[in-house]
């Protein structure tokens, strides 16, 4: 058994207090020390991420990690997917990253339903770069880069996802560590490409605590069936990342396909792959 | 005959190159080595294509401008091309849509005849070819047989009709009694080459003129054990591959100079994050789109100085398909043992001609890389005396793997700190050097033609196999360098030294082998530049060597 205690590293925490960040960690820790409970190895699991505060996170967790470059999230966790499927991947990403630099990846993970979990710390802002809208920040946000205030409309990833194809959207809040370990245990377990928008309030440079804990509701099964797919575009257009009273959270979709891994390698093991006859071959060229 | 050269040209969707192959074929059937070049613009319909089938006894990899036959399919392959014809040559040609002086075929009324495709036109020339070079049916009838694989009684209905037109034979072909070689492409070499060195997984966005390793890859993936993959961007391509390094698999991208500069970043990654991988850089003219179909060395500044910050690196530059082979083997087996990008410098004239292949697969294996041996805690980013960290994989029990982009201590958390990053940058610059003393084992440099002679033809890549033909005729030597990064400079200047007029021999406008050299003290006396998208034939540069020597 793995104790949460355990999944730390020497590394010194420098997220700012009150940081956002600090409830995805524990929740991602906590789920990880549970899954290992029910049998995850975790010598098999690899945790990536890209740059910016939240990536900082591969560091503070001790297991097998590729910390990526911007925008870059996706690609190498398809590739470590790919060449070993036993491995159980989590990629980790900012909403600049995910949504800003690197969204092609992020619609083609969707589109192709890589069998990995994607959670992106959303805090709307570019925190280490020192408050710059970002591809969710509302319109009309004043940043360093727009101090006249954000000339764009925000992204909505839900929708966005659901759009790509990918067979597991949610979204999450910070602020309900107990909440998005739910979905983030759900996520891991999927079959497919599993999607968490986390809501993360950034303390210094765009605090959305009061504002997400006015307004978020749980989704339930009860009021959501989520494999209702034209429900769950409707539940993902009932906040657009702007103005508005109600911010779902929980599963918005949920559905099992088969997965890009499985189609590309039917069976094959890359890393296990034994090169063939070269000669057989230049027999065919005579 | 011991030599002779054939053009056969037509329109794009005429199934020129498919031809010439099938030549090629018939022509190696009788011993002959084969060389290949491919002519054609970017366009799917229309346009000029024309494929030149060089065929000698001798081992050759260029191509001439002057040949025995032409095979016209259309007006365009008799204008372009008749003044190429030899004193002796003649035209074989589509008599209803072609107007020519020699042999004519209405391969058209042939094909509509016997109801066949207006592709198989093509299958008609090789046909009346196949009389006209004395070529008996039955050996034209195997190779249809083996080379063509839909309408097979079809495309020999039409291809016997044709031979039977033909009333007598104007060349000779006869048995030389020598061994048939595999007809590879530069392309297919490549592949095979990272193949017989264990490659895993091969990861590539379709670019001119590096497509047909990705298109050669996944035809025959399960009989080479390797798995392929197109993404949705070179970005992707070269993010992916080095997640599958990172996991344990060998792996290779392959693309064009436009499709590399957005690889940089990932190669970028690969020297800070020591994930071993192979580029194949496959060049054509630029800047910009400029002429995709097309050769060129033009990227040789750009690769080797390619990604921001300072690391190691080694870039190879084949000059035919055995070095292709080779040398691919070899980039792949020093990207896993010193943990760094591994180049493959190649060009359309390598990537896209086809060679007569005299290998010996077993000179290449797989190497395994420097693993760790489980004794303690295992650290990602050891510092070692030579650089190499032992490798392990996600999924090892008693190892936790963290491979980083960022500057990272020993197990690869991150740090600012000054001597951590002092320690790690000498740590992964050690490694050049390491592998520079592994680099002495290998032939670096090669020298073709006379070796006491004192005018040197220096040139790299593609343009080897002009050089080394115009060098013996001329009784010049050649110096062609294998190993562009780290450069070679004592090797280099051991094959230079007695040299009086080195001339350099690039497909760039700048000479950019040339300028590097200087850059070392090694000068050079005159150049010789072709930048038009054509390669060196081997005619064309022994006229301009003779210029530059009178």
């Amino acid at each position: 058994m793995t104790t949460a205690k355990e999944l730390e590293t020497y590394a010194q925490n420098t997220w700012c207090p009150g940081c956002g960040n600090f409830g995805i960690l524990n929740s991602i820790i906590k789920v990880l020390a549970d899954l290992t409970e029910e049998g995850l190895d975790l010598s098999k699991l690899v945790l990536a991420s890209g740059i910016g505060c939240h990536a900082k996170i591969v560091d503070y967790i001790k297991v097998n990690s590729f910390y990526s470059i911007h925008g870059r999230v996706p690609p190498p966790i398809t590739g470590i997917k790919l060449a070993n499927p036993d491995l159980v991947v989590i990629g980790h990403a900012g909403d600049g990253d995910a949504y800003g630099e690197g969204i092609e990846h992020l619609i083609f993970s969707a589109k192709r339903n890589i069998n990995v979990t994607f959670i992106v710390h959303n805090n709307r802002v570019y925190g280490l770069t020192t408050g710059q809208f970002t591809p969710t920040s509302p319109a009309g946000f004043k940043g360093r880069s727009t101090p006249g205030g954000s000339p764009e409309e925000p992204l909505n990833p839900i929708e966005l996802m659901l759009s790509a194809g990918a067979g597991f959207v949610a979204r999450g809040f910070a602020g309900k560590p107990k909440h998005l370990q739910l979905l983030m245990k759900a996520a891991v377990k999927h079959q497919g490409f599993a999607f968490i928008d986390v809501l993360q309030p950034c303390f210094t440079f765009f605090n959305t605590y009061d504002f997400y804990n006015k307004r978020v509701y749980e989704l339930t099964d009860k009021a959501h069936d989520a494999s209702d797919k034209e429900a769950a575009f409707a539940r993902a257009r009932e906040w657009s990342y702007g103005e508005g009273e109600r911010i779902p959270i929980g599963i918005f979709y949920q559905a099992k396909k088969p997965t890009y891994d499985e189609k590309l390698l039917k069976g094959r093991i890359p890393v296990k792959l034994k090169p063939g006859n070269i000669r057989s071959i230049l027999e065919k060229h005579i | 005959m011991e030599e002779l050269s054939i053009l056969i040209g037509g329109k794009a969707g005429d199934g020129i190159r498919q031809a010439g192959q099938t030549l090629a074929r018939l022509l190696n059937r009788f011993g002959y080595r084969i060389f290949f070049y491919d002519d054609y613009p970017s366009l799917i319909r229309g346009g000029h294509n024309f494929s030149i089938i060089r065929a000698s006894k001798k081992k050759i990899i260029a191509h001439k401008e002057k040949v025995d036959l032409i095979v016209a399919l259309n007006q365009d392959a008799v204008e372009k091309h008749k003044h190429r014809l030899n004193s002796n040559g003649m035209i074989l040609y589509d008599s209803k849509k072609v107007e020519a002086q020699g042999v004519g075929v209405d391969f058209m009324g042939l094909v509509k005849e016997s109801e066949g495709a207006p592709i198989m036109r093509n299958t008609a020339a090789l046909g009346a070819l196949a009389k006209v070079l004395n070529i008996e049916w039955e050996m034209l009838e195997r190779v249809i047989k083996d080379t063509i694989e839909k309408a097979v009684d079809l495309n020999l209905k039409i291809a016997q009709s044709a031979y039977n037109q033909v009333e007598k034979a104007c060349l000779s072909v006869h048995n030389l009694n020598q061994k048939m070689l595999p007809l590879v492409s530069g392309n297919e070499a490549i592949a095979l080459g990272a193949v017989q060195a264990g490659l895993n997984m091969y990861i590539a966005y379709p670019m001119t003129p590096a497509s047909a390793i990705l298109h050669y890859l996944a035809e025959h993936e399960d009989d080479l054990g390797v798995v392929t993959i197109h993404p949705e961007s070179e970005i992707g391509v070269a993010l992916m591959a080095l997640g599958a390094a990172y996991a344990g698999a060998k792996t290779m991208v392959g693309t064009s100079g436009g499709g590399f500069a957005l690889m940089t970043e990932a190669l970028s990654l690969s020297g800070q994050g020591e994930f071993p991988i192979v580029f194949v850089v496959s060049q054509r003219p630029g800047p910009g789109t400029g002429v995709p179909t097309y050769t060129m060395q033009g990227d040789l500044s750009f690769v080797i100085h390619s990604g921001h910050g300072e690391f190691a690196k080694l870039v190879l530059a084949p000059g035919d398909a055995e070095e292709a082979f080779y040398l691919t083997g070899l980039a792949m087996n020093l990207a896993w043992k010193f943990q760094i990008p591994c180049f493959v410098l190649s060009d359309k004239h390598l990537s896209e001609s086809i060679f007569s292949l005299d290998i010996d697969p077993d000179k290449i294996k797989p190497e395994a890389p420097i693993l760790w041996d489980g004794q303690g805690e295992y650290k990602r980013y050891l510092d070692t005396q030579n650089g190499i960290s032992p490798l392990a994989f996600p999924g090892n029990p008693e190892a936790m793997v963290k491979g980083t982009s960022y500057e990272h201590d020993e197990y690869g958390i991150t740090t600012e700190e000054s001597e951590q990053i002092i320690r790690m940058q000498q740590k992964r610059l050690r490694k050049k050097k390491t592998m520079e003393d592994e680099l002495v084992r290998y032939e670096q440099v090669k020298v073709y033609g006379d070796p006491e002679s004192k005018t040197v033809l220096l040139c790299w890549g593609s343009t080897k196999g002009a050089c080394i033909e115009a060098a013996e005729e001329l009784g010049l030597k050649v110096v062609q360098p294998l190993v562009l990064e780290p450069l070679p400079i004592e090797p280099l200047k051991k094959a230079l030294s007695h040299a009086d007029k080195i001339i350099d021999i690039e497909v760039n406008a700048t000479g950019q082998l040339a300028k590097l050299l200087s850059a070392h003290g090694i000068c050079i006396d005159d150049m010789i530049l072709r930048f038009d998208g054509r390669p060196f034939t081997v005619d064309s540069l022994l006229e301009k060597v003779k210029e530059v020597l009178s």
